[in-house]
């Protein structure tokens, strides 16, 4: 698209622009099989969702029938199970180190963003490049020395360690998103507070805070899914202890009878936070997969 | 966004009064001082673990017959070899079959997902009955666990004897009077085209989503303007649609690179690599060359050539993802 055409158009339109599409220009003409094509496409897609979740509701001998049975006796035994085999604490470090991780991040990347928008330094854009580009280093590369020195000091299997591994891995994505959300916070207010004397702690806790809490809200959810779901450094650099889900699923999986049915449950536990969290954050989801570069 | 374009053109034309305050050395540290915490950790947790690889690269370090010499207090390593592990990296069959895989795994799963969710994206950008349903549910393959993801294909779908490929293949053929449909080991007899299936399967919502945006970013005036002028669905799209997608697809197939290419979570939990090696990429023998191998010089070098790799997919994306930066605040 040309900018300066939409410069032309200016802001009423601009604004408009988004929620104007859709409204049926194209649609219309295919009509109803269009229609049908797209859900028959989306229910392709979920299928193995939906399979995933309706063997975790079915008992072993019904989940590994040939062919597949749809609707037997629904169960919530394999779940039981999965906590009788101990997925309570994984969880729990999962969650301890998504969490704490996120909170990390928004600590770091708000105070960043208001640097890099509100009141930019010199050359901002080429510090906001330099907080991509290390997203774009292969963390495998990283792991070997990463690996050695928490050996060193002691901390193999400590989760703060993945809490300090994922503040770093969520850092780039947040302050790009963090710097596009408060770039959006008008600048008269911040200098009329200015005016009354408030400083750069005070204007941002009680201006810039309240008014992007849509933004970090959005920018939290994603970095809690990203720290949720990370399996490499946690299956490198946790044993026992301080394990988080992904490696509780691949420890789970053993050869013996059947267990089609309580890896279904577990493969749907542990993403139901994710699941959840994605939904709630769908609006925005894509502007944090681009990094802020799409909105 | 025109509140955006505001507060940025001011903020880089740098109002006089700002000015005047801006210039003292202290006025600037006050400025910079909310953005040094980050800056610092970021620094220190992710630019300091690849020079150490790097200096890693260039030694022989066995770490299941370690020599004499120190390094830094994290383990003793053979000797000092300079570029000998490279040579290894480059030579080694292993590697280079390694090399060959990740290019394999990486265009498959772009350019399938990209194909599909490029349709998906179309066929969301029209409304109709329960399209915000349809596109909730879409997105859910994304969110799933990696880890999980890969471990629900390998058992619950491609399972010879209990997977859902091989139930609705037999229920098929009973319904039609056969017996017993056919039984196909997706894992061992397609190990590659498994994975990337997989893989295509979580990355499509990611495109899509990518690729909706662009397409609900466009300018509505000109699409009527050439409807009126009689112009067909398919010159519109051609030469209006993909046009303007076009930087759009750039993006979501260079963010899709970066993330497939360090992928591990699939080929460790599908295939661990096998048979063989038929589909281990550099990630996964960089892991097994740690951690299995315990030859830490040659991890080391085939990390940084990973890096290197990944480096220049990632040229070409800042450069888009940085055009479209300037144009939002051009806006």
């Amino acid at each position: 698209m040309s900018t300066s055409t939409l410069e032309k158009r200016g802001t009423f339109l601009n604004r408009r622009k988004k929620d104007s599409r859709g409204e049926g220009d194209i649609a219309e003409k295919g009509g109803p099989v269009w229609t049908i094509v797209a859900w028959v496409a989306t229910l392709l897609f979920f299928a193995p969702v939906a399979w995933m979740v309706l063997t975790s509701l079915h008992t072993e001998a019904d989940a590994a029938t040939n062919p597949p049975t749809l609707f037997s006796g629904i169960t919530f035994e394999n779940y039981g199970a999965l906590f009788d085999r101990g997925v309570g604490p994984y969880l729990i470090n999962s969650a301890m180190a998504s969490i704490v991780s996120t909170l990390l991040v928004l600590a770091l990347s708000i105070p960043a963003a208001y640097a890099l928008s509100i009141r930019p330094v010199e050359k901002w854009t080429d510090v906001m490049f330099f907080f991509l580009s290390t997203k774009f280093l292969p963390a495998i590369a990283a792991l070997l020395p990463i690996y050695l020195l928490v050996k060193r000091v002691g901390m193999l299997d400590n989760i703060w360690v993945l809490v300090i591994l994922y503040t770093a891995m969520n850092l780039p994505i947040a302050v790009w998103m963090m710097q596009s959300f408060l770039a959006e916070v008008p600048k008269e207010i911040l200098e009329a507070a200015s005016v009354d004397g408030a400083g750069v702690l005070r204007s941002l806790w009680s201006i810039v805070v309240p008014m992007a809490t849509p933004g970090i809200a959005a920018t939290s959810l994603i970095c809690f899914i990203f720290s949720w779901n990370e399996f490499l450094f946690a299956v490198n650099l946790t044993a026992t202890i301080s394990s988080t889900s992904p490696v509780f699923l691949v420890g789970f999986i053993s050869s013996q009878g059947l267990f089609l049915a309580k890896l279904c449950a577990a493969a749907t536990l542990v993403s139901l936070p994710v699941l959840i969290a994605g939904f709630a954050a769908q609006d925005k989801l894509v502007r944090g997969l681009s990094l802020g570069a799409v909105k | 966004m025109s509140t955006v374009a505001d507060t940025r053109q001011d903020e880089n034309a740098a109002p006089p009064a700002r000015r005047a305050t801006g210039t003292s050395a202290r006025s600037r540290w006050i400025r910079r001082a909310p953005l040094l915490p980050a800056l610092i950790f970021t620094i220190v947790i992710t630019q300091i673990p690849f020079l150490v690889t790097l200096v890693i690269s260039s030694l022989h370090w066995s770490a299941l017959n370690p020599g004499d010499k120190n390094f830094l207090g994290l383990g003793n390593y053979n000797e000092f070899v300079g570029l000998d592990n490279y040579v290894t990296v480059f030579t080694d069959g292993r590697l280079r079959s390694a090399v060959f895989n990740t290019v394999t795994l990486t265009v498959g799963t772009v350019g399938l997902s990209l194909l599909l969710g490029l349709g998906l994206a179309i066929l969301l950008d029209r409304k109709f009955p329960g399209r915000g349903l349809a596109r909730t549910l879409l997105i859910a393959p994304f969110l799933i666990m990696p880890v999980a993801s890969a471990l629900l294909w390998k058992h619950a779908i491609y399972n010879p004897s209990y997977g859902l490929i091989n139930g609705v293949l037999n229920w098929v053929w009973q319904l039609f009077g056969a017996d017993q449909g056919p039984t196909i080991d997706f894992v061992s007899n397609y190990p590659m085209p498994a994975v990337i299936m997989a893989l295509v399967w979580q990355w499509t919502p990611f495109m899509m989503l990518i690729l909706l945006a662009g397409l609900q970013a466009q300018p509505t005036d000109i699409l009527e303007a050439a409807r009126v002028d009689g112009a067909s669905s398919v010159k519109i799209f051609r030469y209006i649609t993909l046009p303007h997608l076009r930087q759009y697809l750039e993006l979501a197939t260079l963010l899709g690179a970066i993330y497939i290419v360090q992928h591990i979570d699939a080929v460790f939990s599908i295939t661990q690599g096998g048979p063989g090696s038929a589909t281990t990429n550099l990630p996964y023998e960089i892991y097994l060359t740690t951690f299995r191998k315990f030859e830490y010089g040659e991890a080391a070098a085939a990390g940084v050539v990973t890096v290197i790799g990944t480096m220049i997919v990632a040229t070409f994306a800042l450069r888009v993802v940085s055009s479209l930066f300037r144009e939002e605040q051009g806006r």
